[in-house]
């Protein structure tokens, strides 16, 4: 073995490297112990979704109950309840992307077509400040402007000789509930990415390109569309990403037993019958199975992009 | 006399400013193509469109709020508010438990915030300095959990049967670090001459008196943009309480509202004395005023600290 690999560096003293880094080290205590609490921990923790837990068994029982391999994978894949909640936290979130990821680069383009530095910034900062905004908020504003007894829009339909609709307890008019306010609330903020790379494209390429004589739209498409295509890219695979971890606060906030059909996501299953109804075991196997797809979505969109451009995660 | 002579003055000045502005403006428009013309309607009708429906529930919001409860109820107010009142603003304002989650959302804020920036500051640092011989093994297990995390169910459990329910470091400890602000962190560190940490390392520093005397200070915009992302998140933040909290005493503003606006509880309106049915048409109103008075915080400080904001988005741009 030693012989077959010749080491360029000389050999490493551990000792002496730990004495020289005594003080990094020092600084990550913190660091890796909330690692190995709040996250390796409950990590590990997803054995649970294999075995049998205990509710009074404490931390340990989490490793020390009964072992029953598949059971709730079993049981998840046979419910009635697989087929929906994958469907739903799958098109919200196909909805989400299809009709919100080209509007913050529209946004951000039109913006930037503004001379003045200063109404631009006025401009911005009215459109993202609902990003900052809390999601209890949101789903508050959302809910009493729907709601049948004092909302603004069906005041606006009756007003407008049509009957009062009770939005929130329509399954049919969920997702485009969720996805309009989505888009309302993240166009704003997620335009600034595309407009800072905007600004960062050449002024003389744009002063080259008017005296050839292009029009504002062929400046968009042949200069600024070029440009801003890696930020794009990296956006969408950082997107797609999360394809499968829906907003989980803001359906909660939203729903009711009335939309399950349309509104319930893996997460809120995940909640209900693991905080609610404490089944923390099959809840556990249900989430990993969730964690599992979104890495297995990341994965292959940061391949394809490596393919068909230069630009990943890693 | 002489003060509105004054002021009239001043007004005459800025309006004519505006005039030169506009029929310069005006001028420039009547160069153009008549395609580049349509164009640039088309931009400022999707740009104030795009205002508009970002700013128009807030006004209303606030419009409704200061209305009195007679026009609400008829439904009067549109744009600005109908037959002015405070009086549900000083209903929620005397509002005890407003004021109990409040104090704890600041409490909350504050604290969380700053053990968040100095726990990101420690966590990149080590990761910044290429000599460190766990570097890679430290980066990766940091990055990982950006990917994959034990989920919901793994979480509460450890952190409830750590014995966290209901107490304050709930709402602290299980976010103190985000692995995404840690790489920004990081790439700010890596970008400081590497000649400064050596000529401090000769001079005889260690590396946390370099850490904390020379690096932390040469990164404040970058400390800055994180205080604004943690902080909003902190100030935010319903999941954890949702969660972890269930004692009023202990609950966050967050909390508090929601139950308020979704819960159609009618703690605040039980104050008032009046009787059910004037209590129910009070309710939105008083709803509102809650939207409004949470709001406030966020809307004050987020101009402010613009510059930092856009920073920020260039950084994730370039990091991804």
């Amino acid at each position: 073995m030693k012989g077959t690999q010749r080491r360029v560096r000389p050999k490493r003293n551990l000792k002496k490297e730990i004495y020289r880094d005594r003080y990094l080290l020092l600084m990550l205590v913190p660091v890796l112990l909330y690692y190995v609490i709040f996250c390796y921990l409950p990590m590990s923790g997803l054995v649970m979704a294999f075995n049998q837990y205990q509710i009074g068994s404490g931390l340990r029982g989490i490793f020390t109950a009964k072992f029953v391999g598949l059971r709730w994978f079993r049981q998840f894949f046979g419910s009635i309840y697989l087929r929906r909640l994958v469907r739903n936290t799958f098109l919200l979130q196909l909805y989400s992307l299809i009709f919100g990821f080209p509007v913050p680069i529209l946004f951000a383009i039109a913006v930037t077509q503004v001379p003045r530095r200063k109404v631009r910034r006025r401009i911005q900062i009215v459109t993202y400040l609902p990003y900052f905004i809390s999601t209890v908020v949101v789903c508050g504003m959302i809910t009493n402007f729907l709601s049948p007894s004092g909302g603004i829009v069906n005041h606006l339909l009756n007003r407008l000789g049509y009957e009062s609709i009770n939005f929130l307890n329509l399954p049919e008019w969920f997702r485009t509930i969720y996805v309009v306010s989505g888009i309302w609330q993240g166009f704003g903020f997620n335009s600034i990415v595309f407009v800072a790379s905007i600004m960062t494209i050449p002024r003389d390429l744009f002063e080259a390109m008017k005296v050839d004589g292009a029009s504002r739209m062929q400046i968009i498409r042949n200069l600024i569309l070029p440009s801003i295509r890696p930020t794009v890219i990296l956006i969408l695979i950082m997107t797609l990403g999360t394809m499968m971890s829906v907003g989980f606060e803001k359906v909660y906030l939203l729903y009711n037993t009335a939309v399950y059909e349309t509104a319930d996501v893996i997460q809120t299953y995940v909640y209900r019958q693991g905080i609610q109804s404490s089944n923390f075991s099959y809840a556990a196997a249900v989430g990993l199975f969730n964690s599992v797809i979104n890495f297995a979505i990341v994965f292959v969109a940061n391949r394809i992009s490596r393919k068909v451009s230069d630009v990943a995660l890693w | 006399m002489s003060h509105s002579g004054k002021t009239q003055k001043t007004l005459n000045r800025y309006l004519s400013r505006w005039d030169r502005r506009l029929e310069r403006e005006l001028a420039r428009f009547r160069r153009k193509t008549p395609g580049e013309k349509v164009f640039d309607l088309l931009v400022w009708v999707f740009l104030c469109f795009g205002v508009v429906i970002c700013a128009y529930p807030f006004l209303y919001v606030l419009s409704v709020s200061l209305s009195s409860g007679e026009a609400v109820n008829k439904g009067q107010v549109w744009l600005l508010p109908v037959g002015l009142s405070l009086d549900s603003l000083v209903t929620v304002l005397t509002f005890r438990q407003l004021w109990v989650s409040f104090g704890n959302t600041v409490l909350y804020t504050v604290a969380g915030t700053a053990l968040n920036l100095l726990m990101t500051c420690l966590a990149a640092y080590p990761l910044s300095r290429h000599r460190f011989f766990l570097r890679r093994q430290v980066n990766f297990l940091i990055t990982l959990t950006m990917y994959f995390s034990g989920g919901l169910i793994p979480i509460y459990i450890v952190v409830t049967k750590l014995g966290l329910y209901n107490s304050r470091w709930a709402m602290i400890l299980p976010v103190l670090i985000s692995a995404f602000n840690v790489m920004i962190c990081r790439s700010a560190f890596e970008g400081l001459p590497e000649d400064l940490f050596e000529e401090a390392a000769i001079e005889g520093a260690n590396d946390l008196y370099i850490f904390g005397r020379i690096a932390v200070p040469l990164i404040k915009p970058t400390l800055a943009v994180l205080t604004l992302y943690y902080g909003v998140a902190r100030y935010n933040d319903f999941y954890s309480a949702m969660l972890y909290i269930s004692d009023p005493k202990k609950e966050p503003l967050q909390l508090f509202l929601r139950r308020v606006l979704l819960q159609a509880s009618m703690e605040i309106t039980q104050t008032t004395g009046l009787d059910m049915a004037a209590m129910s048409q009070y309710t939105i109103q008083i709803r509102y005023v809650c939207i409004v008075l949470s709001v406030v915080p966020i809307l004050v400080i987020i101009p402010i600290v613009h510059r930092y904001l856009i920073q920020g988005a260039m950084i994730g741009a370039v990091k991804g």
